[in-house]
């Protein structure tokens, strides 16, 4: 078992024939993701990496029975594009792009929530479940099939938490970078509660970063929902107020959304808190007692 | 992004909203003739700087004569206004904006967010209006007024009436407030703002609703389709690296302490900078290269990093995930030659191509320091800077 995505996944790509999209889907597919065709409006019936181009995401699902998209396309057309794929029936949107307008998410939140979608991201590395499929950008040789389950708001500190991982023989059922945006598709609650669930998921790593209170909601959820032990880090002790760090989501704006409101209140929901990014695989390791 | 106050009040002319007559001007004679032009007998002047406060620290005045208005140009133009705020350079004034006068009869707060938590725009309304809305919000929330903005339906005028009501608008009033809340949603999406601020929206002595200073943000992210708002940009309200470091799309914010960080991804970013201070060192600033670091970014970065004087060592981390470790290695030893760098330099390479990284710095004929681990990499800079 794993979260979202498994060996079965059938994945389509948005933003196929473009260079990231190409040069992301060429190495989902040497991964082993059953990556089953993309979509370039305009190149329907051409081929690409050996797999079918379609015009239009209804079309290939048509085709080829996608049940998952990851979407590459630039930043003006994201919304679009995950609107294509949620009225086209995918159930889970994968959405790497960064530079999202805000206001685009506020629509495309609303819709995708209606309409029962799955939206990780956007401005995210994506999802992947170790040894069975991988959807995103992150470097696959660095996980290990295991049992740790890893969510984060940033794409190189997710890595960071999986070599830790992987260092130390644990591995990871599943990992999902939900993205540094302020407003993302999925939040830690909704990935908490799946690994909560997940069997094969024995402990959680989640790493926040400032601004915003996702991280003091997720603590909340903790305390009442999750029994899995829980290692938590945030990023941004030493960021000024008032400046964005980065990621469009990572601002102290009017005190609120300091790293050290963040640690306390997953102190408080009795998360084991790393103050260093170092310690991330020895505090799991104290944690769990493996 | 932010705008200038006489930029936003443009904007809500546009829209229809109350504002004064205003004309935004360069010099102390352009603010004698621009007064004389609006006419009346007295007038607010008002330093344009991209920060709060500005009553406080005497950058807003009222004024009744011609040599006051001079005097008041002459005395902000070319200097620098430092206000609660700022910074305590404080930000360059160049533009005064001489307003009519309103007589003001009651001061109330308007303001707009984007929700991060329920996902919607938010207005909030408050009868503590000229006050930091911080300091109500925190000591008295309920005295904060709220209405969401459905994103599918939009704003509606129901939700203006009935905050025209707790504010204890009465008369014409109501339709005055419920059309204010209307138009602003308007701008608020037409514009892609993050943030919109009157404070204070007053009720003048006739009884008229009027906008008496305006604050807006704009979403960076939207830039691209709002190319009037792009012009209106003021680089030199910004900090000057931090517009350097945009031009070759890396993130660099500065900080206090003397530990440059060259770092791929914002949120290891901030991860290396906490260690930098765990560690018992201080961070010179953050910088992220971006996941398509080149050979120009990477040179680009230790010119921004080195321009601050302070600085004592160069920390780079990089956990190679789209950027291959190699090619960064070629970019730092070019730069280091390039740039002619006199610090010690501290690398720690990770993930993809990390070994031939640390190789091709080893083979170079550059002294740079390959550290083994990132808490090796965050002890040595925090040493080679002096630090414990």
């Amino acid at each position: 078992m794993s979260i979202l995505v498994n060996d079965q996944t059938k994945v389509i790509c948005q933003g196929f024939t473009g260079s990231q999209g190409t040069m992301h889907s060429q190495q989902s597919i040497e991964y082993g993701t059953k990556l089953v065709g993309g979509i370039t409006p305009g190149k329907g019936g051409q081929e690409h990496l050996g797999l079918p181009v379609f015009d239009t995401v209804k079309e290939a699902v048509l085709a080829t029975g996608a049940d998952a998209s990851v979407i590459y396309v630039p930043a003006p057309f994201a919304k679009d594009g995950i609107l294509e794929a949620a009225a086209a029936g995918i159930k889970l949107i994968v959405c790497i792009t960064e530079g999202v307008p805000t206001q685009d998410m506020l629509v495309v939140k609303a819709s995708i929530d209606s309409r029962g979608v799955r939206l990780i991201g956007p401005n995210c590395p994506g999802v992947i479940t170790p040894g069975e499929c991988k959807i995103g950008i992150m470097p696959g040789e660095i996980h290990l099939p295991g049992k740790v389950g890893i969510v984060s708001r940033s794409g190189t500190l997710t890595y960071e938490a999986v070599k830790q991982t992987t260092d130390l023989g644990f591995g990871q059922s599943s990992c999902v970078g939900i993205g540094g945006d302020p407003i993302p598709g999925s939040n830690f609650i909704d990935i908490l509660g799946m690994f909560e669930d997940d069997p094969q998921t024995e402990a959680i790593v989640m790493v926040g970063e400032i601004g915003g209170t996702a991280e003091e909601e997720a603590a909340e959820f903790i305390k009442s929902n999750v029994t899995k032990p829980v290692v938590g880090y945030i990023a941004g002790v030493t960021a000024p107020p008032g400046k964005r760090m980065g990621h469009a989501g990572a601002i102290i704006a009017g005190g609120k959304g300091t790293a050290d409101d963040k640690f306390a209140a997953l102190e408080n929901a009795d998360v084991a808190t790393v103050k260093s990014l170092a310690d991330i695989g020895k505090t799991l390791k104290e944690l769990t007692g493996w | 992004m932010n705008l200038h106050e006489y930029q936003a009040k443009e904007l809500f002319r546009d829209y229809g909203l109350p504002v004064s007559e205003g004309i935004a001007v360069d010099t102390a004679e352009e603010a004698v003739s621009a007064a004389k032009k609006i006419g009346g007998d007295k007038w607010v002047v008002k330093a344009q700087v991209h920060a709060g406060g500005r009553g406080k620290a005497g950058g807003v005045k009222l004024v009744a004569s011609e040599e006051e208005i001079r005097a008041f140009a002459e005395d902000h133009i070319g200097k620098n206004l430092v206000t609660f705020q700022t910074d305590e350079k404080g930000q360059p004034v160049s533009k005064i904006f001489v307003e009519s006068f309103t007589d003001i009869a009651r001061e109330l707060y308007f303001g707009a967010v984007i929700d991060r938590s329920s996902k919607k725009i938010t207005f909030m309304a408050s009868t503590e209006g000229g006050v930091e809305i911080e300091k109500v919000a925190e000591e008295t929330p309920e005295k904060i007024l709220q209405a969401t903005v459905d994103p599918m339906t939009g704003a509606s005028s129901y939700q203006g009436r009935e905050l025209a009501f707790q504010l204890g608008l009465e008369g014409k009033q109501i339709n005055q407030f419920a059309t204010l809340f209307m138009s602003l949603s308007a701008l608020f999406r037409d514009l892609d703002l993050s943030l919109l601020e009157i404070n204070p929206l007053v009720v003048t002595a006739e009884g008229n609703l009027h906008c008496l200073d305006a604050k807006l943000a704009v979403d960076g992210n939207a830039l691209y389709r709002q190319k009037r708002l792009e012009a209106m940009r003021d680089h030199s309200q910004e900090d000057e690296r931090e517009n350097q470091a945009s031009e070759y799309n890396l993130n660099y914010v500065a900080l206090e302490g003397n530990i440059g960080c060259m770092v791929n991804g914002a949120g290891l970013a901030m991860g290396t900078m906490d260690l930098v201070k765990l560690n018992g060192g201080q961070p010179a600033n953050f910088l992220d290269v971006g996941g398509g670091a080149t050979k120009e970014a990477v040179s680009e970065a230790f010119k921004i990093i080195l321009s601050d004087k302070g600085v004592r060592a160069v920390l780079i981390n990089i956990f190679g995930g789209i950027v291959r470790c190699d090619v960064i290695a070629q970019g730092i030893i070019g730069a280091v030659k390039d740039v002619g760098v006199e610090v010690p330099v501290i690398v720690r390479f990770e993930g993809n191509n990390a070994a031939l990284g640390v190789k091709t710095l080893a083979d170079s004929d550059v002294d740079i320091i390959a550290a083994t681990g990132l808490s090796d990499a965050v002890q040595r800079a925090v040493n080679a800077a002096g630090g414990k």
